[in-house]
């Protein structure tokens, strides 16, 4: 059995101190030996930008892409070798602007990826600027004047895209991230966590006392059902999308491997690549 | 009697045109004819002109004619629009039911055929088609009989009565041909050929089919003309071998999940054209620093932009050898017939994961969708190399906080690679220039290191790769080298005849590896002409220019053509001509 101890390395992560990213990369440490799996089962697949240096921040396969991309990176993964543990994770410009296509069609898709955003609604790493998470009025050094493009409701959009999993967290509840993302891990499917996690440089507004006191969570609103879509959504938009925990869950969507004809259990990398004479001269008739 | 001849259906896009170009020439394919098509055809599903030339020749045959012998007319537009190309003698066979007229100045001779008419007292207008199949082969001396085979593997699935319908509606378009018409005209009679029956395919066809058979079993991809077949073959056939094709929903992300899957192990590719081959540029980077193996084809099509979709055009070489910022090792592969696409999409295959690296297939359009007559090919030939890869092999320990080292400095640039999941191969894997565990570093020493071992595991391809310049050298002192790549390679050799009949001296070499270029194999072709002169389908004769770059030579002439069709073989000839 693997501890998380197992999953950490010796790279210094290069986030500013007190950056949200740190409870993050605990949490995937922590969730990965919780759900007993080793390090050599997982790979973490990760976009650009501060928090896409995640991968390179836990002991496991690590692939950093380019930005935007790590979803589709990550479902080739998968593809692969479905045995393999595959998360996904980067910032909220990496995942709801440059690759939110990918976001929105990964959810459609339902390949089994735990998709971690750590969301702190600005671009840290080229310092400062809007994203697409920042709300109405926000000023930052590309909106001057505030911002005056709404804050999108990815939670919102998530659900009404046909996601089976989605879930939100808060980077200081350490315990409640771990069990999510134990939960993402272990759902067959696609599975989004989106994570408040505080730029302490560049966002004053949203900072860890803010989302304290912003934030619901779902444990304290009476007989919330995360298996009840219309519920999640109009608790989304009852708490404009500032609420944690498990929003929603649909445990009978089939994922995108179980539908796949001929796909087997055992992972496609590990398959013979041989056809043998016979199979090509069938393949060859059907030219003739 | 004929030993070959160039027939062409033509009508409104929608109306069946392909699929009566597919059954006549799988007919006499199955006689043992080979072929050479060119489909003619719009961006749009329904309406507009479309035509489908069919090239028969009892001997193998890579290239459109010069001329027309019969043209097949379902509309007045179709005889407006190619009359022209019928040689003197020619034939034109309309529906009777649009009144086919004679254009001003055309000498051909004009029959006119219910073919509407008989397919609909034969039970449905739909058959038309078949009445024109019928009214022109019986002008070849064919017999109905010829189409059973063809019809039945068509028609069966709608049952026997629909196979005797339509194979009922070629024999009354035989026979009405012959009852009308027959005594009027010249002989089209082709000679009987060897009744072997060969494959008969596109490009895109073989393409496939060697991806398949290279090992290749993951497929994402964005539907684009003229790519679109590749994977529409691979989701038919991936499945029974394990793998699937996943459908993206654009080309960044069908590049970046083949990028994931090589990654995984899996050996993935991609395929597009011009626009989709944009999208990819900056993954092809990920895939050069990260030294992920990735195969991508490109069918070439008119550029830029959306340009000419559908039609003909080889303008895409510098975008495939320099794009993507900054500099990596890259592969470019130009397969210049049917045959060669297959085995150099293996072969794309196994020089991606032994080299760790992008690697282009690229096509044109004349080649991805030219159905033509393919000799067998030898499943021998077929050798899956994985380069330094072992799925199976046994790992050291790892020293405590240590990486694998996946990109080590070796001799000749290539490290050993491993795949997620293997024991004691965990590294990590970056865009960011890194050192050989995969760790990020910025140190002016490790980079210097690790771009030239990348750079130069490329440095002896052109020595190794199998025929990286197809070579017509039959002169040792030749008057001109005619250089080409891709589809041009049959009309070249079609002008090569006419040319020496000329008294010239000619030598023919089409480019096979375009990057690294085979510098060496070039400069010797070159040292044996006089004149060197380069076809290809753009305005800007890249070829021509990669040529001069690479030798340190400026002494080349281009013809070039960049209207959308491809070459004609008088064209080649008379413009190699006005060089002397």
């Amino acid at each position: 059995m693997a501890t998380f101890k197992d999953f950490r390395n010796n790279v210094k992560p290069n986030w500013c101190p007190g950056c949200g990213d740190f409870s993050v990369q605990a949490a995937i440490q922590r969730a990965a030996a919780n759900v007993g799996i080793v390090p050599e089962e997982l790979a973490v697949v990760s976009g650009i930008g501060c928090s896409g240096r995640i991968s390179g921040y836990i002991n496991s396969y690590g692939f950093h892409g380019i930005h935007g991309r790590s979803l589709p990176i990550a479902q080739g993964v998968k593809m692969a070798n479905r045995e393999l543990t595959v998360i996904a994770s980067g910032g909220d410009g990496d995942g709801f602007a440059i690759g939110m296509g990918h976001t929105v069609h990964a959810i459609r898709r339902n390949i089994d990826v735990t998709y971690i955003v750590m969301d702190n609604q600005i671009y840290g790493l080229t310092k400062g600027q809007a994203s697409p998470r920042s709300e109405m009025g926000f000023k930052t050094k590309s909106t001057p004047a505030g911002t005056i493009e709404s804050s999108l409701n990815v939670m919102e959009l998530a659900i009404s895209s046909g996601a089976g999993f989605v879930a939100q967290s808060f980077s200081s509840d350490l315990k409640e991230l771990t069990s999510l993302i134990e939960q993402g891990i272990n759902h067959k499917g696609f599975s989004l966590i989106n994570v408040f996690s505080p730029c302490v440089t560049f966002n004053k507004i949203n900072t860890y006392d803010w989302f304290k006191e912003n934030l619901t969570s779902l444990s304290t609103i009476e007989g919330y059902d995360p298996e009840n879509r219309t519920d999640a959504m109009n608790t989304l938009m009852k708490y404009n999308g500032l609420v944690t925990g498990l929003i929603y869950q649909d445990k009978e969507k089939p994922s995108y491997e179980s539908l796949v004809q001929g796909f087997e259990e055992e992972g496609l990398a590990k398959q013979d690549l041989e056809l043998d004479q016979e199979k090509f001269d069938k393949l060859i008739s059907e030219f003739m | 009697m004929i030993n070959q001849l160039s027939w062409k259906v033509g009508g409104q896009q929608g109306e069946g045109i392909e699929s009566t170009g597919e059954i006549f020439s799988m007919a006499l394919s199955r006689q043992g004819y080979y072929l050479y098509g060119y489909r003619h055809f719009s961006s749009r599903i329904k309406g507009g002109h479309t035509n489908n030339k069919i090239r028969v020749s009892t001997t193998p045959t890579n290239s459109i004619s010069d001329d027309l012998d019969i043209l097949v007319a379902f509309d007045q537009e179709t005889i407006d629009l190619n009359h022209h190309e019928l040689r003197q003698g020619g034939v034109i066979i309309g529906d009777s039911k649009f009144s086919p007229k004679q254009p001003e100045g055309c000498t051909a001779s004009l029959f006119s055929v219910p073919f509407t008419e008989i397919a609909t007292d034969l039970g449905t207008s739909l058959m038309k088609n078949m009445v024109a199949v019928g009214a022109s082969s019986a002008l070849l001396g064919l017999k109905a009989d010829a189409f059973r085979s063809v019809v039945e593997q068509i028609f069966s699935r709608k049952g026997e009565s629909v196979v005797e319908k339509n194979l009922q509606a070629i024999e009354e378009g035989m026979k009405y041909f012959l009852n009308e018409a027959q005594d009027n005209v010249g002989d089209f009679q082709l000679v009987e050929a060897d009744g072997q029956n060969r494959m008969f395919m596109i490009g895109n066809d073989a393409v496939a089919l060697g991806a398949l058979a290279g090992g290749a079993r993951f497929m994402p991809a964005y539907p684009i003309t003229p790519a679109s077949e590749i994977m529409e073959y691979l989701i038919k056939k991936l499945p029974e071998y394990g793998g699937t094709v996943i459908q993206t929903e654009d080309e960044i992300a069908a590049c970046t999940m083949a990028i994931g899957a090589n990654y995984g192990g899996v050996r993935s590719l991609t395929a597009s054209a011009g626009p989709g081959l944009s999208l990819m540029m900056e993954a092809i980077g990920l895939s050069g620093i990260t030294e992920t193996p990735l195969v991508i084809v490109d069918t070439q099509r008119g550029g830029p932009s959306t340009g000419l979709p559908t039609k003909q055009e080889q303008s895409d070489i510098f975008a495939l050898i320099y794009g993507t910022h900054g500099e990596i090792p890259k592969v470019v592969i130009a397969p210049s017939t049917v045959e060669e696409a297959f085995y150099d999409a293996v072969e794309a295959f196994n020089i991606a994961e032994e080299y760790q690296l992008p690697v282009i297939l690229v096509t044109d359009l004349a080649l991805s969708l030219g159905k033509q007559t393919v000799e067998p090919l030898d499943f021998d030939k077929v050798k899956i190399r994985r380069g330094k890869f072992d799925l199976n092999g046994e790992l050291p320990e790892l020293e405590k906080n240590e990486y694998f080292k996946r990109y080590e400095v070796t001799e000749d640039g290539i490290s050993k690679r491993v795949i997620p999941g293997m024991k004691y191969g965990i590294h990590h894997v970056t865009g960011v220039e890194h050192n050989e565990q995969g760790k990020p570093s910025e140190s002016p020493e490790n980079r210097k290191a690790q771009m030239d071992k990348r750079m130069r595991k490329v440095d002896k391809l052109p020595d190794v790769f199998p025929t990286p310049v197809y070579k017509d050298e039959r002169h040792e002192e030749a008057d001109l080298l005619i250089l080409g790549f891709n589809s041009t390679r049959g009309t070249i050799q079609e002008a090569i005849p006419r040319l020496e009949k000329d008294g010239l001296k000619v030598n023919h070499g089409q480019v096979r590896l375009l990057h690294p270029f085979p510098t060496e194999e070039v400069k010797s072709m070159v040292a044996k002409a006089k004149k060197v002169v380069v076809v290809e389908n753009n305005a800007t004769g890249q070829l021509a220019q990669l040529t001069k770059m690479n030798l340190c030579q400026g002494d080349i002439h281009s013809i070039l053509k960049y209207d959308g069709n491809p070459f004609l073989p008088s064209e080649i000839h008379n413009q190699c001509k006005e060089l002397f």
